[in-house]
């Protein structure tokens, strides 16, 4: 472990749960499925094969400036608000503006833009198309508005590495601290993939559920008839700081960044490699990183996305691991009621992996009905579980397409 | 049929509250839009190809910078309605 200790001061979020941490948070510990039908008429012009998705609860219109909905794509947009909350949240930090930075990836970036700027040019010709179109669609766009919204100079970076991007820049972020670059790091993800083309896209690879009939069971990850994932939307975004910083300024901490793991698989670019020796060097690393041992850890956040053949290779990586010592930790699917929400599914999860070591609780995996023979670890069902009194670690697991695995360590103060 | 200077001031006002968040009445002849309405080059382009839709002027590129003030974009449009 590094010299400079990374702590947690802040948490926003907007997700299919809700508009903000608090709201989510109570959500998911009452077992709330967040998945609903669409209602869009592209469903059915496109007959898409998929006819739900884990939409956005609160709609960034009814939170931000029309303006701002008008030059920034949704997923920056969703940026935006998870920022702005987790920031008010950290007590809004004076910090020197060069040792202030911004990590915020997404898996896909501006979709939404990309698209309706293609749309105009063939129907209105090249002169109609919106001069915000390129700065709208990058997916460095959420990171460069946060930086432009706090006035961060550090530097500002949007890591992509598809649904991993979310904990990927929180590690970065962490990095940025522990290196001495920055004092104070505004990081997670954002995705905005509702949209005919990505979800025509994930369902010809077969990744969706196609439980069209019960939206609500259809992300159940662990359960022996789980069949794919369910498409979510949202941001969420934490703020990391330097603890002496933290302390020095009587910041509230709310946990500590322990360690941070990543690797990659060097498998296949879509499919996760079945041994899981990629992902067990993640969560090995970020539990060494932490100074800690298998057997200090608590509480897993699995991946978990829902489809058949990635909960199981998660199992497999968890025990190949962490061995015995995986029996007594609490593992959770959030997903279940989250959805998957790509780029910012990494940063979500860390976010409720914060939260679970803060209220020491693990949150429940809904939907399981009957438990995946193959899945031989303790994973809460139901209802959220107690972790108890001591020492808390607790870890998050992400994996994208493109073999990246990132695991983030989470650890009571 | 062409605009008033008038309708032409209401429409722009509209187009530019819309890009750049301002109350359209702040929108009045003599405020400068790079000055007064925090309005940058790319926010002007897209005002002048929503007001060539609105009004029926073409507003050639090169023509758009000197477009300094409200009122010099209402006289041009009013000068260039087709």
């Amino acid at each position: 472990m590094s010299s400079r200790s990374v702590v947690v001061t802040g948490l926003g979020a907007t997700t299919p749960l809700g508009g903000d941490v608090a709201t989510t948070w109570e959500a998911i510990l009452a077992g709330t499925p967040g998945a609903r039908p669409l209602t869009e008429d592209w469903v059915g012009e496109h007959e898409l094969p998929v006819t739900f998705a884990a939409t956005l609860h609160t709609p960034a219109a009814e939170v931000l400036a029309r303006v701002e909905t008008k030059r920034l794509d949704p997923f920056a947009q969703y940026a935006l608000v998870a920022s702005r909350e987790a920031w008010t949240h950290a007590g809004r930090p004076e910090v020197d503006p060069e040792r202030l930075g911004v990590a915020i990836g997404s898996g896909i970036g501006g979709i939404t833009t990309i698209i309706t700027a293609w749309d105009t040019l063939r129907e209105k010709g090249a002169r109609r198309v919106y001069p915000l179109s390129i700065p709208m669609l990058m997916p460095n766009s959420a990171a460069g508005t946060i930086s432009l919204e706090l006035g961060a100079r550090a530097g500002a970076h949007a890591l992509v590495s598809a649904c991993s991007s979310g904990a990927e820049s929180i590690g970065y972020g962490a990095g940025m601290i522990r290196s001495g670059k920055a004092d104070v790091v505004v990081a997670g993800g954002a995705e905005a993939a509702v949209h005919p083309l990505p979800i025509a896209g994930f369902a010809a690879m077969q990744a969706l559920s196609t439980r069209n009939d019960d939206p609500a069971g259809a992300s159940r990850p662990y359960d022996a008839s789980r069949d794919g994932f369910v498409l979510g939307e949202g941001a969420a975004v934490m703020v990391l700081e330097d603890e002496e910083h933290a302390r020095a300024r009587g910041a509230s901490i709310i946990c500590r960044l322990s360690g941070v793991g990543t690797s990659a698989d060097a498998h296949h670019i879509a499919a996760p490699e079945p041994e899981g020796a990629g992902a067990a060097r993640a969560m090995t690393e970020a539990v060494q990183d932490a100074g800690a041992a298998a057997s200090d850890l608590s509480h897993i956040n699995a991946h978990a996305t829902s489809t058949p053949v990635g909960d199981v290779a998660e199992v497999a990586a968890i025990r190949r691991a962490f061995g015995s010592d995986a029996d007594h930790m609490a593992v959770s699917g959030t997903k279940s009621m989250t959805g998957h929400l790509l780029g910012a599914a990494g940063s979500l999860e860390a976010v409720l992996t914060v939260l679970a070591v803060q209220h020491r609780v693990a949150p429940p995996t809904i939907n399981i009905t009957e438990l995946d023979p193959e899945v031989d670890l303790d994973v809460v069902r139901d209802e959220p579980r107690p972790l108890g009194d001591g020492p808390l670690l607790a870890l998050n697991n992400s994996f994208g397409f493109g073999g990246h695995d990132v695991a983030l360590a989470f650890g009571s103060l | 049929m062409a605009h008033t200077e008038q309708e032409i001031l209401d429409g722009l006002a509209e187009i530019v509250a819309e890009e750049t968040g301002v109350d359209t009445a702040e929108v009045t002849a003599d405020k400068s839009f790079t000055d007064d309405l925090d309005v940058d080059s790319l926010s002007m382009m897209t005002i002048a190809v929503s007001a060539e839709e609105k009004f029926g002027a073409k507003i050639p590129d090169e023509e758009v910078k000197n477009l300094k003030t409200v009122g010099d974009a209402v006289t041009y449009i009013k000068n260039n309605q087709a």
